[in-house]
């Protein structure tokens, strides 16, 4: 499962990042690493940019980026 | 008894550092971390703002004085890592190893953390401790933390991060901000702090890699070489090492960071640091539901924040023309006053014309445009404070990408509404060059405050004041004009890139600020800072073109016409008298005042190109000032303010009444209907203005791009105008 089909209201946790990419490695510094957790917020019209909440901030992503991130959800309690 | 050898530096110290700041301390952290508040907290209005040497990245430094001595503030960029990946990042790099020549190395450094976002500010500042320098570090929006059940262990923070002393702070509110300054006090005093341990395989390596040096190489320097692949600091030390130092770095880098590309490893570890850390330091309450939060999340949602970001700049745009209007006439009233009584104090004569015709009118009729310009400024800046401008990057990235660029930039575009250098200049921003380039050329096309007062006068003068419905339709005119400029940017990107500047999609990230309250404090010192950008242009460029330009319509003088005149008034006051008399010599002044600057260098020049500019409807005085208007459009309103004050007929001391007046020798008026769209459309489109043709120079590094540009917008605007006429025209 990657984050770009997220569902609202639940807690996942990143699993794996494509590093290979350039692109990836910046999102990497931004602070999507492994063992983050993410929400998804929103989306702009037409479902793309997605935005989503990570570490209680917002921060948004084409669809084509978030197929970089695989994730699963957070488990419970 | 001889003096204490102590004492007396001491004093020798205090008188010097009276006139110098003792040292310079950088400002750095993440982008909306509430670090230019802090640092308008800290300095005040004792600041200003250069570029640094060679490029057009803006070094704003201040001064924060104390009791005994002062000290040196730079605000460096917003940035969340030192990797040294845009121009912006390089210099703060560069700022921070005091690498730039004219920047004294820094005594230390003042690291501002958003405590509502400490997860990005930590990564930052485990890069900043590196450095080897004193810090101290803030913690902002530490209320906005409280009020969402963030709770922040300071004290166990401040051991986490070895020892550094750290400060909560509300910059709006300045709470906290004094003891912040006591520790900034002691900077220069303090020495740097003992690097806690973050990535002890990375330390090892540099620490090792150091010892090899022949000289003192700082540590940050070979991290960073290590970790940023084709960095200028890697290729120093390649240099450094000799032969054999590509292969060595390779093998410490296959050893640190396996088949792991560096920057992705360095990523890992640090924010696995940070997560330490914060699961140590910070407690969350459950989130409380506050009205921002509920503003904010409706506001997220696809359709109402669409909806709200047109209605924010349908808001914006109307207000611009219609709370500016009351300010605007009393300044018009009052230059125009001021004109004829210094005209009526001085003798009649080219003095009297310099000052009334050239200086007052000239200016005055810039300066007018002031209130409109600072409302325009105003919403900019509050909606940047806001955090909204992010907002609406992510809200347009879809439009956007439609014509190939990214939602990064909107806010060069945006920013392009008030002026296109600054918005160019913003283009920094975009790592993409090709996306960045066609940013560049669709950014003139945005309608920047330049062109209001063009646009204003001749809608105030031309277009009706009625309403249709609750629209007045001046501003719905208005309206039109902006989105004739965005749509014809917007066409001209999408054109480039599939043309001259054809490549992969750009991608696409961005952190969205939460919306919060803009402190009136930054935003007056931000708002005063632009207008006077504005002013110095205005004051400067502005005037003297409209000096040039005066002089131009005033010389030379044909004596013949003055005889003439002389003559026919003499003849006049034996036939008439009273109020005939009176009028029929103001008709006379102005037949002569006409024909002088018919004759005038201005005049002639106008004429030589009106046969170009005839098919737009364009008589000749109208093309002298579009020819004027060339280096800096906002002059088109003061010459022509000059041109109908020295040439047309003098009843209406406005200048909308002198351009509604103007006829061609048929007696028809030449502002028309059509002839003003295509006027305005002309200016909506062209390129007059040196400012933006030099800057677009140096941000592509070329003279393609400028005169591309220029010969580009101008064939636009000259079609444009000529469809418009042609067709309204019977």
């Amino acid at each position: 499962m990657t984050l770009d089909s997220l569902q609202r209201g639940r807690k996942y946790v990143i699993k794996g990042v494509n590093s290979a990419d350039p692109v990836v490695q910046r999102l990497m510094v931004l602070g999507l690493v492994e063992g983050t957790e993410i929400e998804l917020a929103s989306a702009a019209i037409g479902g793309d940019p997605i935005e989503y909440r990570i570490f209680g901030n917002a921060i948004s992503l084409r669809r084509e980026q978030a197929r970089q991130f695989a994730v699963s959800l957070k488990a419970e309690g | 008894m001889r003096p204490d050898p102590k004492t007396t530096r001491v004093s020798v110290e205090r008188i010097a550092v009276r006139r110098h700041a003792a040292a310079t301390v950088v400002v750095v952290g993440n982008p909306n971390s509430g670090k230019s508040t802090l640092f308008n907290r800290l300095t005040g209005l004792r600041q200003r703002t250069a570029n640094y040497p060679g490029v057009t990245v803006e070094k704003h430094i201040g001064t924060v004085r104390f009791d005994d001595m002062a000290l040196e503030l730079v605000d460096l960029p917003g940035m969340y890592a030192l990797s040294a990946h845009s121009l912006e990042e390089r210099i703060a790099v560069d700022v921070l190893l005091g690498r730039m020549s004219d920047v004294r190395p820094p005594a230390g450094i003042l690291a501002v953390l958003d405590t509502t976002n400490l997860y990005q500010g930590l990564y930052l500042l485990q890069q900043l401790l590196t450095l080897h320098l004193p810090v101290v570090v803030a913690l902002t929006m530490s209320d906005a933390a409280q009020a969402s059940g963030l709770r922040i262990d300071v004290e166990a923070l401040r051991k986490r991060l070895g020892g550094v002393p750290v400060f909560p702070v509300v910059a709006t509110t300045g709470q906290g901000v004094n003891a912040l300054r006591h520790a900034l006090h002691e900077i220069p005093h303090s020495t740097a702090p003992k690097l806690p341990t973050l990535w002890r395989e990375l330390s090892d390596a540099s620490e090792l890699l150091a010892r090899e040096m022949p000289v003192t190489v700082p540590r940050i320097e070979i991290e960073r070489a290590l970790i940023d692949h084709d960095s200028v600091f890697y290729r120093e030390l390649v240099e450094r090492m000799g032969e054999g130092g590509t292969a060595r770095i390779d093998a410490i880098r296959t050893q640190l960071f396996g088949q792991d590309p560096p920057l992705a490893s360095e990523a890992r570890h640090r924010y696995s640091w940070v997560r330490e850390v914060l699961a140590e330091v910070q407690q969350k309450a459950p989130a409380i539901v506050t009205w921002g939060s509920r503003i904010s999340s409706w506001l997220n949602r696809p359709v109402p924040g669409t909806i709200g970001l047109f209605v924010v700049m349908a808001l914006v745009f109307q207000a611009v023309f219609a709370w500016a209007t009351p300010l605007m006439n009393a300044i018009d009233q009052g230059s125009a006053a001021l004109g004829s009584l210094v005209a009526a104090m001085l003798p009649q004569g080219a003095v009297a014309s310099f000052v009334s015709d050239g200086i007052i009118a000239g200016v005055g009729s810039v300066v007018v445009f002031l209130p409109q310009i600072l409302i325009l400024f105003l919403f900019i800046i509050v909606l940047e404070d806001s955090g909204y401008l992010a907002r609406a990057a992510y809200l347009m990235d879809r439009v956007m990408r439609s014509v190939g660029l990214s939602g990064q930039s909107i806010i060069p575009m945006i920013s392009s509404f008030a002026c296109a250098v600054p918005g160019i200049m913003a283009t920094r921003v975009i790592p993409n060059r090709r996306d960045r380039i066609a940013t560049i050329l669709a950014a003139p096309f945005m309608t920047c405050s330049a062109r209001l007062p063009v646009y204003a006068l001749l809608i105030a003068a031309f277009v009706p004041a009625q309403r249709i419905g609750w629209v007045n339709l001046q501003g719905l005119v208005l309206f039109g004009l902006y989105v004739l400029g965005i749509v014809a940017g917007l066409l001209t990107a999408l054109l480039l890139r599939k043309t001259a500047l054809h490549g992969p999609k750009p991608p696409f990230a961005l952190m969205l600020p939460e919306f919060r309250r803009p402190n009136p404090r930054t935003v007056f010192i931000q708002l005063i800072g632009r207008a006077m950008i504005f002013l110095r242009r205005a004051g400067t460029v502005i005037f003297s073109v409209a000096v040039v330009v005066w002089a131009l319509a005033y010389f030379p003088r044909s004596e013949s016409i003055e005889t003439e005149l002389q003559f026919r008034v003499t003849s006049a006051e034996t036939s008439l008298s009273g109020e005939a008399l009176r009028s029929s010599v103001v008709v006379l002044r102005n037949q002569a005042a006409a024909a002088q600057l018919e004759q005038s260098l201005l005049g002639r020049a106008g004429k030589v190109v009106e046969p170009l500019f005839h098919p737009l409807g364009w008589d000749w005085r109208i093309s002298a000032a579009v020819i004027a208007g060339f280096p800096a459009r906002e002059v088109v309103v003061a010459v022509l303010g000059t041109v109908y004050a020295v040439g047309s007929e003098a009843d209406e001391s406005t200048l909308a009444g002198r351009l509604k007046s103007a006829a061609w020798p048929d007696g028809t008026a030449v502002f028309t209907l059509p002839m003003v769209i295509g006027l305005l459309i002309f200016y909506a489109c062209c390129l007059q203005c040196a400012a933006t043709l030099a800057v677009i120079r140096r941000e592509t590094n070329s003279w393609r791009w400028p005169v591309f540009a220029w010969c580009y917008m101008t064939t636009i605007g000259y079609t444009g105008a000529l469809i418009a006429y042609q067709i309204g025209t019977p």
